[in-house]
């Protein structure tokens, strides 16, 4: 275990050297050898020798290179698509949602500025979990269903919840969401690779934790056009690290304590300009 | 002893088939739920706990009924409230009951609610609250049992009875606490995140226990052989007097928290219950019928003249038990969803089967109260 990981950390090393400053994540995938052989995890679950490792996952948001609605859909789609998201339609109460667009005032709840220029007034940010690194979601979780992995990532085991929402009342990002029916007949086209999920159970963003273990990026960044940027918070020759070094980046509610792994670049003159 | 449930009046029978009926509906509700999912109810992505939690919050507090009358009687030898006592701990087992059935009913997956026994997780209040709930009704079942088998053959109580006592008065105390911490540690819900919440779910707990409670033996009086006595009644609504005004008193100190410091967030669930917010305002007219009915309680029973009175006690007595359901099993729950995390207003409106389902569960415990009480009564008249 050990070696393996220290060589997956010199690959991610190499990766992000090579990448450079300017070239998009899209390449990190693209390089890798497309049979990957697996194994089987201390936990049973099958893993690609290929996995991609991290101490702290985390993702920069670019709100400049999310302009259209086009930008949105795309993101959107491709989760919906990769995690058999049902579709109850935009006004129902039992709506699923992981990735999703809101104005800035909702997005930045309480940062509530009028003086703020019209332009970031209007924008509208990708929202999600924040994979917290403190999540109040996985401290009153009374059977351990939600849980944090030591790659940072926040997941959930739907055969365990018990579907007392308490993680929906702590969760201050609004992040989560409550399977209020069976998903199954609101699924567009299901995607036989991922888990369909069953009335009664929390989900919510995963960071794609079953494409990482398969070596891949999570597919809303893939679909992003580089508008998000994923990577290592604990290696500072990461991508989001060095975006971070030399931008101002938001996170959601910073004052609550959570500690998002998300971060926000707002106000345009991304990490691209 | 449980056979003297089983032989009672036509009004008795008529009375239990009456409560079998509204648990039947309950239960029908229940399995459309159970089949179609929590869709059936009003609760959503935004207001994700519902009248059904709520329940569960405000019934962990009536349970105070028992300890209420057991401070007084084992910790100060109060003997007029010897005979009450057993009522106060009968009254808090069936809350207990009703707390667990409204925690099951509002699971997602109800089969599954054997994980949380399987997964123990100490950091998880939740966790911490079934503990000391179940504990709480172990323990109040057994005393009030075993006391009464005792009375039923002539002995006193046995000895360890009274030490399970003394343990059951800080427990009662463990139980509104640990309850109010499932709120009060929540980064996410500003109404919530309060450092006076267990004191409040202390103080509410102390008033509508016994009022309640006094409610009960008043029916008694009425309808049984049992007729609580002048100076208990009076007691018991000093008690509720008491604890009402405290209640109240917290309440204000909130309000003067959020008011004062106008901290935006921290004021935007009050301002949703006094005067709606976002041209919304479903919960205003609760919220000033709990301050009506709160006041004109504390004033019935505070002004000697109208406590004194038995006529009107029982109206102040609902008058206060009234104000407390309202504050926890309405508002204090649904208040704390006002703004959801991005700064909206989304309202909640129990739909019919959800309230079926309360009425059901509700039911069910004046069930259990109603066979405790008359096995009660029926030792008792069988040894006068
Ligand atoms: S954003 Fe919410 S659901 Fe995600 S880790 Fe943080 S608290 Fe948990």
């Amino acid at each position: 275990m050990k070696i393996e990981r220290r060589e997956f950390l010199k690959l991610g090393a190499a990766v992000a050297v090579g990448l450079g400053g300017g070239l998009t994540l899209d390449v990190l995938t693209k390089t890798k050898p497309a049979a990957a052989e697996t194994r089987t995890d201390v936990a049973g679950t099958r893993v690609s020798s290929k996995a991609l490792h991290a101490k702290r996952w985390a993702m920069v948001v670019d709100a400049s290179k999310f302009k259209t609605e086009e930008d949105f859909r795309r993101v959107k789609e491709a989760c919906v698509k990769a995690h058999n998201i049902p579709d109850f339609g935009p006004d129902s109460k039992h709506q699923i949602k992981w990735i999703w667009e809101e104005p800035f005032e909702r997005t930045f709840y309480g940062v509530d500025d009028p003086y703020l220029p019209e332009a970031i007034k209007k924008e509208n940010f990708p929202v999600m979990c924040n994979h917290c690194e403190n999540p109040p979601c996985v401290r009153v979780c009374p059977t351990q269903a939600t849980f944090k992995r030591p790659d940072g990532i926040v997941g959930m085991d739907y055969h365990r919840c018990i579907g007392c929402r308490f993680c929906m009342a702590a969760c201050p990002f609004g992040a989560r969401s409550f399977n209020f029916v069976d998903p199954r007949p609101y699924i567009k086209d299901i995607n036989p690779d991922f888990p369909t999920r069953t009335k009664g159970v929390v989900e919510k963003c995963n960071f794609c934790m079953e494409r990482l273990d398969q070596g891949l990026m999570p597919v809303c960044v893939e679909a992003s056009n580089g508008a998000l940027v994923f990577g290592d918070l604990d290696d500072p020759t990461s991508d989001v690290r060095k975006i971070l070094d030399t931008h101002y980046a938001i996170r959601r509610k910073p004052e609550l304590g959570t500690g998002p792994s998300v971060f926000y670049l707002v106000g345009g003159g991304g990490a691209g300009a | 002893m449980l056979e003297k449930a089983l032989s009672g009046s036509r009004r008795y029978w008529a009375w239990i088939v009456f409560l079998l009926l509204l648990i039947l509906v309950g239960f029908l509700a229940y399995m459309r739920q159970f089949e179609i999912g929590l869709g059936v109810t009003g609760m959503s992505r935004d207001v994700s706990w519902g009248l059904y939690i709520a329940q569960f919050t405000f019934l962990v507090g009536v349970a105070a009924s028992a300890v209420m009358v057991a401070i007084p009687y084992y910790l100060h030898d109060y003997k007029r409230f010897k005979d009450i006592v057993i009522y106060g701990e009968f009254l808090a087992v069936s809350c207990v009951v009703m707390c667990i059935l409204f925690i099951f009913v509002d699971l997602g997956q109800p089969m599954r609610i054997m994980n949380v026994i399987l997964h123990p997780t100490p950091h998880s209040m939740m966790f911490w609250d079934m503990c000391v709930l179940f504990g709480y009704l172990l323990l109040n079942f057994i005393i009030g049992w075993t006391s009464l088998g005792a009375e039923r053959k002539g002995f006193p109580h046995p000895h360890w009875v009274k030490v399970l006592a003394y343990i059951a008065i800080p427990w009662a105390v463990s139980i509104h606490t640990v309850t109010a911490f499932l709120y009060s540690g929540l980064p996410a819900r500003s109404f919530w995140l309060s450092a006076i919440m267990a004191a409040r779910f202390l103080a509410s707990a102390f008033a509508a226990g016994p009022a309640l409670l006094v409610i009960f033996l008043l029916i008694l009086r009425k309808v049984s052989s049992f007729k609580v006595g002048k100076e208990a009644l009076q007691a018991l609504a000093k008690i509720v007097a008491y604890a009402m005004i405290a209640n109240v008193f917290f309440f204000l100190l909130e309000v003067f928290t959020a008011f004062y410091s106008r901290i935006p967030e921290d004021m935007a669930a009050f301002q949703y219950l006094f005067w709606g917010l976002d041209g919304k305002h479903s919960l205003v007219p609760f919220m000033w019928s709990a301050a009506v009915l709160a006041l004109l309680g504390i004033a019935l029973l505070v002004i000697p003249r109208t406590r004194k009175n038995e006529v009107i006690l029982p109206f102040a007595m609902a008058a206060v038990y009234l104000a407390a359901w309202i504050d926890k099993g309405v508002n204090l729950i649904l208040a704390g969803f006002v703004p959801n995390p991005f700064g909206q207003v989304i309202q909640y409106a129990p739909t019919a089967t959800e309230i079926m389902i309360v009425i059901g569960v509700y039911a069910i415990g004046l069930l259990i109260l109603t066979v405790l009480y008359k096995v009660v009564l029926g030792v008792r008249e069988e040894r006068a």
